[in-house]
C-alpha cells in the first residue's frame, strides 16, 4: 500500500493505482474531471487532457515536484506523493485552456442535442469554461452520418477521447480503423459502420460523453430531464439484461447501461455489465422488464436536481488531515 | 578544411557499392566490433565518446542504450529514424543516398552491442529513391557476409530491413514510429512505459537517428577517446548540418562542433555569406521547432560572446536568448524575408502533422494556424498577438507528445523577438498584402 495526499486529504491505495483513481475513492471535488479515460476499455485516457493535476511532491524518496502537469488518469501514485487538484491555480487555468480547446470548433447546439443534460462537456464547462470566446475564425464541419440504422454520428461534437474506437476494439469482433484523418480533421469512421453489425455496438452511445454518437431510436423524442430512469433487468441470452431504462409515464423511450457517478457502466459480479443492441434498441415494451424501481442518477446537474445520491463505486472511507 | 569522420569520402565515384565502401575503409567498424570486443565494450565506448542523438533532443545515446531492458528469452530491436521529416532538415537524406553503407554498417554495430537480431531502417514515405538504395546495399551487405546468420564467424546474426512510413511527420516521434511499423495509425504512445522497456510489438527497443547510428562507426573505428578530442567538451565530434535560406552556398555540411556561427554562415568553407548582399534578419538555428533568432542573438550571445555550433552554445540564454541546435536544419533569412509569414507557414505545418490524439495540439494548432493566416492576409488586430503568446503557452506542456512543444515554440519565438513585425502587419494590412518578401517575382502574396 502506498499513501498520496490530493488537495489535503491523505488516503491510502494498493500500488499501481492512477492519481485518478485514488481522488476517485476520496470522492467529491477532489476527483479531476475525465473525458477519455474509461477504466473498463483497456487503454483508454491521455487524450483529452482534463484530468491534468499538479504534483507538488513526486514522492517521499524524490520529494521533487514534476515540472510538468500530469495525466492523473494515466499517472500512478507513489509512497508520499502530494497532488493538488482544486487546490491548484496552475491546475485551474490549464484545464481551463483545455476546456476552450474542446469548445472551438465545437458546435454549440445543445439546444438541438440528445446529449443536453447528461453531457460531460456541458459539465466542464460549466466548471472550467469561460463566460464567452476568443475564437473568431470559422469552425470546422463534418456532415452527420448514420452508423448502421441504430446509431447517429455527429462528428462536429466529437471531442475525439477514443472511447468508441476502444468499444470497437475490445467489445466487437472486427476492427477495421478507428480515426480517420490527423489533427483537426481526424474523424470518427467507417470501421464502426462496420462494428455495427456486432451486438454490442451500442455501448458506443453509452461510452460517448458528449452528443457525437446517439441512439437514433431515442432521437428527438424527449429531453433526458423530462424522463424516468428506472432500474430493470431482464433474461437475456447476449447480455446481463442489467439496465436503465427511461420512461415517460407508461412508455420506455430509451435503454442504456446503468452509468455510475462518472458516467461509466456498472460492474455486475466483477465484469462491466455492457447490455447488448437487442435490449437496447429492440426492447421498449415495459412488459419485457422486470423494473426494479427509481434509479439513482448520476451527478448531471439536471437530471438528478439533487433527489438523488449519487453512486460511487469506489468510495472509501478516509480520515481527513488538512495539510 | 574541417575534420570530416561522415562525409570523407562522399565524392568519391560509386561509394555508394560494396566494394568502392570497403576499399576505403568500410566494414571496418563491423570487423572490429564483432572480433574485439564484447556488446558491452561497444556500449561503453558510445557512452564515452559523449555521442548526443542526432534526431533533435540530444540526449546522450550511449546512456539510451544503458537503458535497454534485457529480460530473457525476449527479442530486442533496433529502429532507424530515418522519417526525417522536420522543416529545414535534409541531412539524413544526403547521408542515406550517397553514403548507404555507411548507415548499414552503423546499423549493425550498433544492433551488435544491443543485442538486436533483427532491426529496421523506418524511411519517409517520400524518400522511395532511397528505400531502392538502401535496399540494394543491403542487399549487397548480405551477398558479402556482413549481414544475415553468423556475421564474420562471430556467431552474431542480424537482418536488416527497410519500412516505409505513410508521409507523416508525426511518425518521427520514436512512439508513433514504432505504432506505424506495426500496422497501425502512427499516434504517439503516452509514456512510461519508454520504448527501451516496451517499444516494438511490446519488447524492448532502441530508436536512434540515422546520423547517430552512422557516426557508431567513426567512434568505433577511432575509439571513444579520439573521438572526444573533436568538438567541444559538452558535443563531442562532428554534426551534419543542412543549411537553407538565403545563402550563398546552402547545403549540407559536415561541421566540428564547436565552430563560430559567424564562420559557418559567412565563411568560406561554408555557406559563403547571404546571398545578393543582403543583410541577415533572423535564424532558426536546428529545424522548424526550435526558437528562431533575431539578428543580434545570430553569431553573439547575449552576453556578447561568440555563439558557437554545439549544443550548449546554441540554447545559452534559454528561450529567452537562446534556441536549440536540434536536427541540424539551419535556416536563415535575409532583411526581406518575413518572419510573420514564415511562422504562419510553420503554424500550418503543425496543425496539417498533428495526429489529433490530444486536445490541446489538436484544437491549439488549428486554432494558431487561422489566426496567423488572418494576420498575413491583413485582418488581423492587436489582441490576436497576446492571443496567440497565450493559446501557444497553454499547449505547451500539455500534450502527449513533443509536437505540441514544437508547435508552440516557433510561436511563441517568433513573438518574442518579432513582434514589432507582428505589429506592423496589423497596422498595415495593404501594404504588408503588397510587399514581396524577397520571393521570386509574380509570387502571389495571398495565400
Ligand atoms: C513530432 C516529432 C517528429 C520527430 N521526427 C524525427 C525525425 O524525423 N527523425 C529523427 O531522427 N527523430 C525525430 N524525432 C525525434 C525522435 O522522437 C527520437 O527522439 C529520435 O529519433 C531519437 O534518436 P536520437 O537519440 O538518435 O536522436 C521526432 C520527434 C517528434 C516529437
Ligand atoms: S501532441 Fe499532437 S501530435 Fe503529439 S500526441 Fe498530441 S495531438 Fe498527437
Ligand atoms: S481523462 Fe485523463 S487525459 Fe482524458
Amino acid at each position: 500500500m502506498v499513501k498520496v495526499t490530493i488537495d489535503g486529504i491523505e488516503i491510502e491505495v494498493e500500488e499501481g493505482t492512477t492519481i485518478l483513481n485514488a481522488a476517485r475513492m476520496i470522492g467529491g471535488n477532489v476527483v479531476p474531471p475525465a473525458m477519455c479515460y474509461y477504466s473498463s476499455l483497456e487503454g483508454s485516457g491521455g487524450n483529452c487532457r482534463t484530468c491534468l493535476v499538479e504534483i507538488a511532491e513526486g514522492s517521499t524518496r524524490d520529494p521533487r515536484p514534476m515540472p510538468k502537469l500530469m495525466v492523473s488518469c494515466s499517472t500512478q501514485v507513489q509512497d508520499g506523493m502530494v497532488v493538488k487538484n482544486k487546490t491548484s491555480q496552475r491546475v485551474h487555468e490549464n484545464r481551463g485552456a483545455v476546456t476552450e480547446f474542446l469548445l472551438i470548433n465545437h458546435p454549440l447546439d445543445c439546444p438541438v442535442c440528445d446529449q443536453a443534460g447528461e453531457c460531460h462537456l456541458q459539465d466542464l464547462s460549466f466548471d472550467h469554461g469561460g463566460a464567452g470566446s476568443r475564437f473568431e475564425e470559422e469552425k470546422r464541419t463534418f456532415e452527420p452520418i448514420d452508423i448502421g440504422n441504430k446509431i447517429k454520428l455527429h462528428m462536429n461534437r466529437c471531442i475525439l477521447c477514443y472511447r468508441c474506437v476502444k468499444v470497437a476494439e475490445q467489445l466487437t469482433e472486427k476492427r477495421v480503423h478507428g480515426v480517420l484523418h490527423r489533427g483537426e480533421h481526424a474523424e470518427i469512421s467507417t470501421y464502426i459502420q462496420k462494428a455495427v453489425e456486432s451486438d454490442f455496438s451500442g455501448n458506443m452511445i453509452d461510452v460517448c460523453p458528449v452528443g457525437a454518437l446517439t441512439d437514433r431510436t431515442f432521437r428527438f423524442k424527449s429531453r433526458v430531464w423530462f424522463l424516468k430512469p428506472m432500474n430493470a433487468t431482464r433474461e437475456c441470452k447476449k447480455c446481463p439484461g442489467h439496465a436503465t431504462v427511461w420512461m415517460f409515464g407508461e412508455e420506455i423511450y430509451r435503454v442504456t447501461g446503468r452509468k455510475d457517478a462518472y458516467g461509466e457502466i456498472e460492474r455486475l459480479d466483477g465484469k462491466t455489465a455492457w447490455i447488448c443492441d437487442d435490449c437496447r434498441f429492440e426492447t421498449k415494451d415495459p412488459k419485457q422488464w422486470n423494473i426494479e424501481g427509481p434509479r439513482k442518477i448520476n451527478r448531471h446537474s439536471v437530471i438528478s436536481q439533487n433527489h438523488y445520491e449519487i453512486p460511487n463505486p469506489l468510495k472509501t472511507n478516509v480520515k481527513k488531515s488538512l495539510k | 578544411m574541417g575534420r570530416k569522420l561522415l562525409l570523407e569520402h562522399i565524392d568519391v565515384p560509386g561509394i555508394e557499392t560494396f566494394d568502392v565502401w570497403r576499399k576505403h575503409g568500410g566494414y571496418l567498424s563491423v570487423e572490429k566490433a564483432l572480433k574485439n570486443m564484447s556488446p558491452d565494450d561497444v556500449v561503453n565506448e558510445v557512452k564515452n565518446s559523449g555521442l548526443r542523438g542526432r534526431g533533435g533532443a540530444g540526449f546522450p545515446t550511449g546512456m539510451k542504450w544503458s537503458f535497454l531492458a534485457k529480460p530473457e528469452g525476449v527479442p530486442r530491436y533496433l529502429l532507424c529514424n530515418a522519417d526525417e521529416s522536420e522543416p529545414g532538415t535534409f541531412k539524413d537524406r544526403y547521408l542515406m543516398e550517397k553514403l548507404p553503407h555507411l548507415l548499414i554498417e552503423g546499423m549493425i554495430v550498433s544492433s551488435y552491442a544491443l543485442g538486436a537480431n533483427l532491426s529496421y531502417i523506418y524511411i519517409r514515405g517520400e524518400y522511395m529513391w532511397i528505400l531502392e538504395i538502401l535496399e540494394k546495399a543491403i542487399a549487397e551487405a548480405y551477398a558479402k557476409g556482413f549481414l544475415g546468420k553468423n556475421i564474420l564467424g562471430s556467431g552474431f546474426d542480424l537482418d536488416l530491413r527497410v519500412a516505409p512510413g505513410g508521409g507523416a511527420y508525426i511518425c518521427g516521434e520514436e512512439t508513433a514510429l514504432i505504432e506505424s511499423l506495426e500496422g497501425k495509425r502512427g499516434n504517439p504512445r503516452m509514456k512510461p512505459p519508454f520504448p527501451a522497456v516496451k517499444g516494438l510489438w511490446g519488447c524492448p527497443t532502441v530508436v536512434n537517428n540515422v546520423e547517430s547510428l552512422a557516426t557508431v562507426v567513426p567512434i568505433i573505428n577511432m575509439g571513444a577517446d579520439e573521438y572526444v578530442k573533436i568538438g567541444t567538451e559538452k558535443s563531442a565530434g562532428t554534426k551534419l548540418i543542412s543549411a537553407c535560406g538565403n545563402l550563398v552556398r546552402p547545403g549540407v555540411y559536415e561541421i566540428e562542433m564547436g565552430i563560430s556561427v559567424e564562420e559557418f554562415i559567412y565563411g568560406d568553407e561554408w555557406c559563403r555569406g547571404i546571398a545578393n548582399n543582403k543583410q541577415i534578419k533572423a535564424l532558426i538555428p536546428g529545424g522548424s521547432s526550435v526558437p528562431i533568432l533575431p539578428a543580434h542573438l545570430i553569431t553573439k550571445l547575449a552576453t556578447g560572446e561568440d555563439r558557437l555550433m554545439s549544443y550548449e552554445s546554441l540554447s545559452e540564454g534559454g528561450f529567452a536568448t537562446g534556441s536549440m541546435l536540434g536536427s541540424g536544419g539551419f535556416i536563415v533569412f535575409d532583411e526581406d524575408q518575413s518572419v510573420v509569414r514564415n511562422t504562419w507557414n510553420f503554424a500550418r505545418f503543425y496543425a496539417h502533422e498533428s495526429c489529433g490524439q490530444c486536445s490541446p495540439c489538436r484544437e491549439g494548432t488549428g486554432w494558431m494556424q487561422r489566426v496567423l493566416h488572418r494576420i498575413v492576409n491583413g485582418q488581423g488586430n492587436m489582441r490576436d498577438i497576446d492571443l496567440l503568446a497565450d493559446i501557444n503557452k497553454k499547449i505547451e506542456g500539455n500534450t502527449i507528445c513533443p509536437l505540441g512543444d514544437a508547435a508552440a515554440w516557433p510561436v511563441a519565438a517568433a513573438i518574442r523577438h518579432f513582434r514589432e513585425e507582428f505589429e506592423w502587419y496589423v497596422n498595415h494590412p495593404e501594404e504588408a498584402l503588397k510587399r514581396n518578401y524577397g520571393m521570386l517575382k509574380n509570387t502571389p502574396t495571398t495565400v
